[in-house]
């Protein structure tokens, strides 16, 4: 288990600082990147002009750069952030606990309300039982996220229920997906003609199997509920890590791109490797069924 | 007699206690946009951070906003001198910064040293460097009769040299709280980054009201990091806020229908909107393409086929005005009032292509080789009213057989694309103008600035009448007679009308909304349009801090 | 078939008969401006109204809609694509090569890709024609889109090769590229499926934030997402519910999708 734990974190922390030197090398190579709009600021001269050039010029050698900001990165240093003028940790400090909450919630609200209404749905079969979450699923899933969020401004409801509204279409058309095909098998066929109870043919025939192909979706929620936050919260405004994003990407604000890069790959790896390992300790704590053969 | 006076002293004390107690402090709310980047006053270049300077920012001239006139604020008296190389203030006796320093002229030294250090690179000071050499500073007057001047001597005439000041916030020299000591009416309390900065009114600010009640009759001012518009509309019915700065058309009409009372069109801005074609020399252009562009009759025809008065009715819902020039008509004193806009009509449009060699083959135009009429227009995305006047300029064009071709950038691309790789053909923008003074176009107009935008940088001039332009600016920025530079700017503007290097759209109407719970509001249409005499404004109960400040002073 | 589906096919094809037929609906084309007649209401002439620039939205409608319906299914299409082949392989080969396109598609996942985006609207001439410069940005989408998908049908894989009908396929002695081929990724098709038809909305949506930065469609053509934009003015919807036609017709389109194909994505065949 050490030794597996050992080999995750070497291949997060790879990952993690290949992210980063492409996310840089991507902003580098984008359009707009080292100008400045106070270049069009009349009021300048032509010196000050010149040494604003100077300044974002430091930047264009992204191999040097990235050297530079992974040798302030391990004493904490961040990089200075100069769209918002100040240092980037003390930026993330303030806003990313604000955007944690909201993807905690986010997630794990979307993650439940799917799973339970995928569950719910499976087991209750009746023709139409998935009318109502199908209409939900789909009507979250034509919506814009930041349109979602508006409207539940509107009416006084909390923004990060929007990321919960965006995430739950996902993980309720796919666990339904995956629920009906695993209860279609013949192992849970011969379960239930053995007269087993169907909440217990559903929790250790129909959701245990499927649970691998569950948990993958856990990693897949987290980057969707990250990708949605920026446009809820710029919409909100929400003073949060998604708002820094989408003002970084605007400004071409490099260190602050390529920290919210590492940060973004940190947390989808980590979120995906816990839940790899879950499951190996699941897997080896717990015997599959077999398919083609109903335990009793 | 003196007992009783004191009795009710007590009396009206305590009443206001109660009163004041009972009711919360007055607080002004609004909106900006984003952050503000700085709080110190001579690095300021956003426009939220220009909204913290004005109101916290103690300088020694300031521009009336409503009459246009300049006004004493911490000088009482200045005259400019040397042919506008020189001025020398009269400092305004006791006034204390927010932290109770006292103002001295070595404040004033201060601050023009610190914004005129080369490495600063401040906006607010290159204003000022009108020619290399240093920025002399120094006090006189004297102490034995109290009375403080200080001199400003600059190495090269700087044109409308008293009003530059209106931007300087004057620093203090000994405070040990530095940038946070002020000596504006509202002093920096507390910023909450992304959420909200609130300033708190300044104990010594200097200036009292005719009855003698120290100023700014508020308390605070809240202004909340709001980016959505909707959100700002919304929380603005609500009476979360107060004031709504800068509303766009559409916004504006729908309150208006909501709550007429609420919205103020105060007439055109000094703002423009403005289409220019790139004439570089070395743009990455088919060489077709950049003789069209650098022709004066094609230029003028494409200005002439804008239906500007379409583009006032449909996308700024009648709050705009055709524009005429690079002054706006809110400008009193500087607009050319000889010059007509564009008429729109499509015959004098024709008129001036046919005599550029075009011609109408089938349903498209070419030029005399037989290369059709084809260019884009690259402007600034998520800009709805750009994107509209795009497509109605797209269908104008479209009547004389012109295929136009809208690209949206985002901003940086733009900027990118104007300023380095000149790979663009024609592009829209919008220009914010805060200065009256044609001085402050200098660097657009002057064919070696880097902001003359069509072909910026020239060694010397492309044209005899942009080499012309140089000279009347160069001799209306020399000269400090009023009506002599506005002779010579008279001129620049009658030049840019012939030759059309920009084509001036439309002046939007500078709209805002303010809460029927804010009093004595004088809109104006400079910026900031409704807050501009903030140390006057008052809401909901601000008589009662108003009185229990009295109060406060008298004791 | 049930009624259902019959219900969602008939609304779908309607939908599609619309948009492609759009020349003999509506007269006036999508961009033509009637200055005189600025954000109307519903009228014999102007069945959902017009815009502020005084363009029939209902013609705006129905090609918007030829737009997003033909774009949008093929960058799913492609997306689902490479997502099939990446996914498919790391779940197939297991071990190292698992191990290594897992990394992979999670680097992916966390790179700003909005700035290739950005790049490549700057490489293509500005006078590339909207349809065009569509098409780009909806090929650009396919090709970028394919990483989340992945990750799942990488795991559906593992949970089909560890399962006894292709154990006992390759027991038999069936070679590795037909297991692949005949076995697998036929029993992949409901998680294909269900990716494909979730990537659909998800594309036009993000051509509708596209827009915001300049890379969606430019005007004058239409989009289903240019449109959805015109909900940020909420306000002016409450006044104007009609401008909810493109919404009520996105969230329709994608009913109807799953409806019709419920069924299609359940039929595991083992």
């Amino acid at each position: 288990m050490l030794s597996l734990l050992l080999r995750q974190a070497r291949r997060i922390l790879l990952t993690v600082l290949l992210g980063g030197l492409l996310g840089a090398t991507l902003v580098r190579l984008g359009p707009g990147f080292g100008v400045d709009e106070r270049e069009l600021d009349n009021r300048l001269s032509a010196d000050s002009q010149q040494a604003i050039r100077m300044e974002r010029a430091k930047e264009n050698n992204i191999a040097l750069f990235y050297v530079r900001y992974l040798g302030g990165f391990l004493h904490g240093d961040f990089g200075f952030s100069r769209s918002l003028n100040r240092p980037v940790a003390e930026l993330l400090k303030e806003r990313l606990p604000l955007t944690l909450e909201s993807l905690g919630y986010g997630v794990f609200g979307g993650a439940s309300m799917g799973l339970v209404l995928a569950l719910l749905t499976v087991w209750w079969r009746a023709p139409g039982s998935d009318l109502v979450p199908a209409l939900l699923s789909g009507l979250c899933l034509a919506a814009p996220a930041a349109i979602i969020a508006l409207v539940l401004l509107w009416i006084g409801v909390a923004s990060r229920w929007a990321i919960a509204l965006v995430v739950f279409p996902h993980v309720y058309r796919y666990a339904k997906n995956q629920l009906i095909a695993t209860s279609q098998s013949p192992h849970v066929v011969a379960a239930e003609a053995k007269g087993l109870s169907s909440w217990r043919v559903l929790w250790a025939h129909v959701f245990t199997p499927a649970a691998p192909q569950l948990a993958a979706l856990a990693g897949i929620s987290v980057s969707l509920a990250f990708g949605a936050s920026i446009p809820i919260e710029v919409i909100c405004d929400t003073p949060g890590v998604g708002q820094l994003a989408w003002r970084a990407a605007m400004d071409r604000d490099l260190p602050m791109l390529v920290t919210i890069t590492v940060l973004v790959a940190l947390m989808t790896l980590v979120v995906n490797s816990l839940a790899d390992l879950a499951l190996a300790a699941w897997k080896n704590n717990t015997v599959p069924p077999a398919a083609g053969s109903a335990p009793a | 007699m003196l007992m009783r006076c004191r009795l009710t002293r007590f009396t009206m004390a305590l009443m206001l206690c109660g009163l004041a107690a009972a009711s919360s402090a007055s607080e002004l709310r609004f909106c900006l946009r984003i952050d503000p980047k700085t709080f110190n006053p001579l690095l300021v270049e956003d426009e939220a951070s220009q909204t913290v300077r004005y109101l916290t920012g103690g300088v020694l001239i300031r521009l009336n906003r409503y009459t246009q006139e300049l006004e004493g604020e911490l000088a009482t008296k200045w005259k400019v001198s040397e042919n506008g190389r020189r001025i020398d203030f009269d400092l305004r006796p006791g006034v204390r910064f927010s932290d109770g320093t006292p103002f001295t002229c070595d404040d004033v030294v201060y601050t023009m040293r610190e914004l005129m250090d080369p490495n600063l690179h401040s906006p607010t000071g290159d204003v000022f460097r009108s020619a290399p050499g240093p920025v002399e500073s120094r006090c006189t007057g004297s102490s034995a009769t109290g009375s403080a001047g200080v001199t400003v001597r600059f190495p090269g005439p700087v044109a409308a040299l008293a009003a530059q000041f209106d931007q300087v916030a004057i620093l203090s020299a000994h405070s040990a709280a530095k940038e946070s000591a002020v000596l504006g009416p509202f002093a920096l309390g507390e910023y909450k980054p992304g959420a909200y900065v609130l300033l708190r009114r300044n104990p010594n600010y200097w200036k009292r009201d005719a009855n003698g009640h120290p100023l700014p009759y508020l308390d605070a001012i809240r202004l909340e990091i709001q980016q959505n518009r909707e959100l700002e509309l919304l929380r603005f019915r609500r009476g979360e806020l107060d004031i709504v700065n800068k509303l766009d058309p559409e916004m504006y009409d729908r309150l208006s229908s909501e709550m007429p009372h609420a919205v103020v069109d105060a007439g055109p801005s000094l703002d423009w909107e403005i289409v220019f074609f790139n004439q570089v020399a070395n743009a990455p252009l088919p060489e077709y393409k950049r003789r069209w562009f650098r022709s004066d009759d094609f230029r003028r025809a494409i200005s002439e086929g804008i239906r500007r008065d379409d583009l006032v009715r449909i996308v700024y819902r009648g709050h705009a005005r055709a524009a005429v020039g690079p002054v706006s008509t809110a400008n009193r004193f500087w607009l050319n009032s000889a010059l007509q806009p564009p008429s729109g009509s499509q015959t004098a449009a024709l008129a001036l292509l046919e005599h550029a060699g075009f011609r109408r083959s089938g349903s498209t135009l070419v030029d005399r080789d037989g290369n059709r009429v084809e260019f884009s227009m690259i402007t600034n995305a998520g800009n709805k009213l750009h994107e509209r006047t795009l497509a109605l300029i797209q269908q104008d064009l479209a009547r004389f057989g012109i295929q136009l071709n809208v690209v949206t950038l985002d901003f940086p691309s733009l900027v990118e694309r104007i300023s380095r790789t000149f790979n663009y053909e024609a592009v829209l923008m919008a220009i914010t103008n805060v200065d009256l003074d044609p001085s402050a176009q200098m660097n657009i107009w002057v064919s070696s600035a880097a902001n003359h935008q069509w072909n910026p940088n020239q060694k010397t001039p492309a044209t005899p009448w942009e080499a012309e332009i140089d000279k009347l600016m160069a001799e209306q920025g020399g000269s400090q007679d009023r009506d002599k530079r506005k002779i010579y700017f008279d001129r620049v503007q009658q030049i840019a009308a012939d030759k059309v290097p920009m084509l001036f759209l439309v002046n939007p109407n500078a709209l805002s909304a303010v809460s029927p719970n804010v009093k004595n509001v004088t809109p104006a249409v400079l910026a900031p349009q409704i807050y501009w005499n903030v140390e006057h404004l008052q809401v909901g109960n601000a008589l009662v801090s108003q009185a229990r400040n009295a109060l406060v002073n008298q004791r | 078939m049930s009624f259902k589906q019959k219900f969602a096919l008939a609304i779908l094809g309607v939908a599609v008969v619309a948009s492609l037929g759009a020349g003999y609906l509506v007269q006036s084309s999508y961009s033509e401006q009637f200055r005189d007649a600025i954000s109307a209401p519903p009228s014999a002439r102007f069945w959902l109204g017009t815009d502020e620039l005084g363009r029939d939205r209902f013609a705006r409608l129905l090609y918007g809609t030829r737009v997003s319906m033909l774009l949008a299914p093929a960058a799913a299409l492609l997306a689902t694509l490479i997502a099939g082949l990446i996914g498919g392989a790391a779940g197939y080969l297991g071990g190292r090569w698992e191990r290594m396109i897992t990394a992979g598609v999670d680097l992916f996942l966390s790179l700003p890709w909005l700035f290739l985006l950005l790049a490549v609207r700057a490489l293509l001439p500005l006078n590339t024609s909207p349809v065009m410069s569509v098409m780009i940005t909806f090929l650009l989408l396919g090709c970028l889109g394919w990483a989340g998908p992945a990750r799942i049908i990488r795991a559906g894989t593992r949970t089909l090769v560890n399962s006894d009908f292709l154990v006992q396929a390759s027991a038999s002695g069936v070679s590795r590229w037909r297991l692949f081929w005949r076995h697998l990724l036929p029993n992949l098709r409901p998680v294909l499926l269900a990716q494909f038809w979730i990537s659909i909305p998800l594309f036009i949506l993000s051509e509708a934030n596209l827009g915001l930065l300049g890379l969606g469609v430019s005007e004058p053509l239409p989009s289903w997402g240019a449109m959805l934009r015109d909900l940020e003015n909420y306000s002016a919807v409450l006044q104007n519910p009609w401008m909810l036609a493109p919404a009520v017709l996105l969230v329709a389109v994608v009913g109807c999708l799953q409806l019709l194909l419920g069924t299609e994505e359940r039929g595991v065949s083992c």
